[in-house]
């Protein structure tokens, strides 16, 4: 016998009509009321709060201290009567306006800087050496130095606002940028388009996702910085922030209104992240399958 | 009297005279195509043949006007090419060559109105024309990332035929596909060209999908790309047919025939 592969046996070729499908049961099942319930995100999401905001008063009832650690529901009477008397909601009027101010400025200028970088080889060592150099800086060991060239003030907070969200920004949108695949740039230059159209057209919503991660890291740093900011002063632009409100409330020892402050920072970043920006998400990046 | 005026009329629309392209890597120049040479006529489905490495998708890049070639020159309707345009429209191999935050009609409008070479209002009766006309006419308000490989690539051909352009640039469109989709595709694209009438010069590494789709096959031999023979391929009968075998077994030889000679020499 020579040493080969042995071919198996011949069998019989068939073909035959596919079978009908209908009775193998149920093919599309609506889920139950508790499944599409817990489906639903903000239920999730609420029920931690709760979970928290009960684990908070189980340890601060029996501990009685409310010089130190007040309870849950001391702290949302205080937050209630300050906002009824009209004071929280000035202090955050204040701070949202400096924060608006200061973000926007921001995201001003990091536009005017990628496009910039993207445009010319060194515009890109320029951003790559700027971001490097300034991103680890925290903005507020900044605010000595622009208290002694802005005064307290306004004009103070906004620059390191700038300075807070300016590097976060630049930095993700030009590394979008970058990512914008060959296929899509050639695809752009196919149809005529060059220079600021090309950018605004198909750079900027292909960037898109990177564009909206930088403006929400930018965001939440503008606003810790800029409440850690008015900590340090406020009084001298009358009524200051949100800041301003509990550090004097901590002087005064009032320590469920430095609760209720502390909240309503909570409350606002919270409101920011999963009403605006959610907002945003779900009609772009989401529709545009961009992301899950 | 063939005059250069009038050369015109005689169908000429592409001249590629020995165009010799070079592209650089951070390490290379590489140099594509060495002294290439052919002529696209209208109505023709013009293939540019051959295995990697032969240049053949840069030589199509530089039709596009994206690549300078460093020697030669390369004309459209007598017009020396310097840049992109939307008189050569593409139609890449990357399914991401639409644009995600567009829908399929927008899509089909966007080089249109960017262009302006239609209006608004005219653009949107002609993108769903043509969207209807590639089969996906339900499909109209739907986002690519709903669609598949194969609706993706008809929807880029919906683009580019709807811009009307002078000649549409076809980068191995079908690469990406599926064989039984690709086949499906092959055979819708050469109704489309029945039904309307454009001039496309086709880039693939199949021989078999040059024979189907082409009409002249431009067979490129690798390493610079140099011109290795032109040949008419329409009228070859079908897929397996006798005459479809003989064309794709003399292609077969002349790719693969100097790598046999190469070996015997040495």
């Amino acid at each position: 016998m020579r040493n080969q592969a042995t071919v198996p046996a011949l069998r019989p070729e068939f073909v035959r009509d596919t079978l009908d499908a209908s009775n193998i049961g149920e093919i599309v099942r609506p889920l139950s009321t508790w499944e599409r319930i817990s489906n639903i995100t903000a239920v999730r999401r609420v029920f931690i709060l709760v979970v928290l905001a009960a684990a908070w008063q189980a340890y601060s009832v029996p501990l009685d201290n409310p010089l130190i650690f007040p309870t849950f529901t001391e702290t949302l009477r205080s937050l209630w009567h300050e906002t009824v008397n009209g004071e929280l909601p000035a202090r955050v009027a204040a701070s949202l306006k400096v924060l608006v101010m200061g973000y926007a400025a921001g995201v001003a200028l990091a536009a005017i800087l990628t496009t910039f970088a993207v445009s010319t080889r060194i515009g890109t060592d320029f951003l790559s050496t700027l971001t490097a150099m300034f991103n680890p800086l925290p903005a507020i060991a900044l605010l000595p130095l622009a208290l002694l060239w802005f005064g307290l003030g306004n004009p103070s907070l906004i620059f390191v606002l700038i300075h807070s969200v300016l590097w976060a920004v630049s930095l993700n949108t030009h590394s979008g940028f970058l990512g914008v695949s060959d296929t899509m740039r050639m695809a752009g230059n196919n149809y005529g388009l060059t220079g600021i159209r090309f950018v605004m057209r198909i750079l900027i919503p292909a960037a898109f996702p990177s564009i909206l991660t930088g403006l929400k890291i930018g965001w939440a740093f503008a606003w810790r910085t800029l409440i850690a900011a008015e900590l340090v002063f406020g009084v001298s632009s009358g009524s200051g922030g949100l800041g301003w409100f509990i550090f004097e409330n901590r002087n005064q020892l009032e320590v469920a209104n430095v609760f209720a402050g502390l909240t309503t920072v909570i409350i606002i970043g919270l409101l920011v992240e999963s009403v605006i920006f959610r907002t945003i998400e779900i009609h772009t990046v989401r529709k545009w399958g961009m992301q899950r | 009297m063939a005059v250069a005026g009038t050369s015109r009329t005689d169908g000429l629309l592409l001249e590629v005279d020995d165009v010799t392209l070079q592209y650089k890597t951070p390490q290379h120049l590489v140099t594509a195509t060495y002294r290439v040479g052919f002529t696209v006529h209208r109505g023709d489905r013009f293939i540019v043949l051959g295995p990697s490495g032969c240049g053949k998708s840069t030589l199509l890049k530089g039709v596009a006007g994206f690549l300078k070639p460093v020697e030669g020159a390369i004309r459209l309707n007598g017009k020396t090419i310097t840049q992109p345009g939307p008189d050569r429209m593409m139609v890449f191999q990357e399914f991401d060559q639409l644009l995600p935050w567009k829908t399929v009609s927008q899509n089909v409008m966007f080089p249109m109105v960017t262009s302006g070479k239609f209006p608004a209002r005219e653009a949107g009766a002609r993108a769903l024309a043509a969207i209807d006309k590639v089969g996906l006419a339900k499909f109209a308000d739907v986002y690519p990332h709903m669609l598949s490989g194969g609706m993706k690539q008809r929807v880029a051909i919906a683009r580019a035929m709807a811009m009307e352009p002078d000649i549409l640039l076809m980068d191995e469109p079908f690469a990406a596909l599926d064989a039984l989709t690709r086949r499906k595709m092959q055979e819708e694209l050469l109704q489309l060209w029945a039904d309307i009438g454009f001039t496309m010069l086709f880039v693939t590494h199949s021989i078999e999908e040059a024979i189907i789709v082409g009409n002249r096959i431009l067979v490129l031999s690798p390493h610079p790309g140099q011109v290795k023979a032109e040949l008419n391929s329409d009228s070859h009968g079908i897929a397996g047919g006798e005459n479809f075998v003989t064309l794709q077994n003399r292609i077969h030889d002349m790719l693969f025939a100097e790598r046999v000679e190469d070996e015997r020499v040495q």
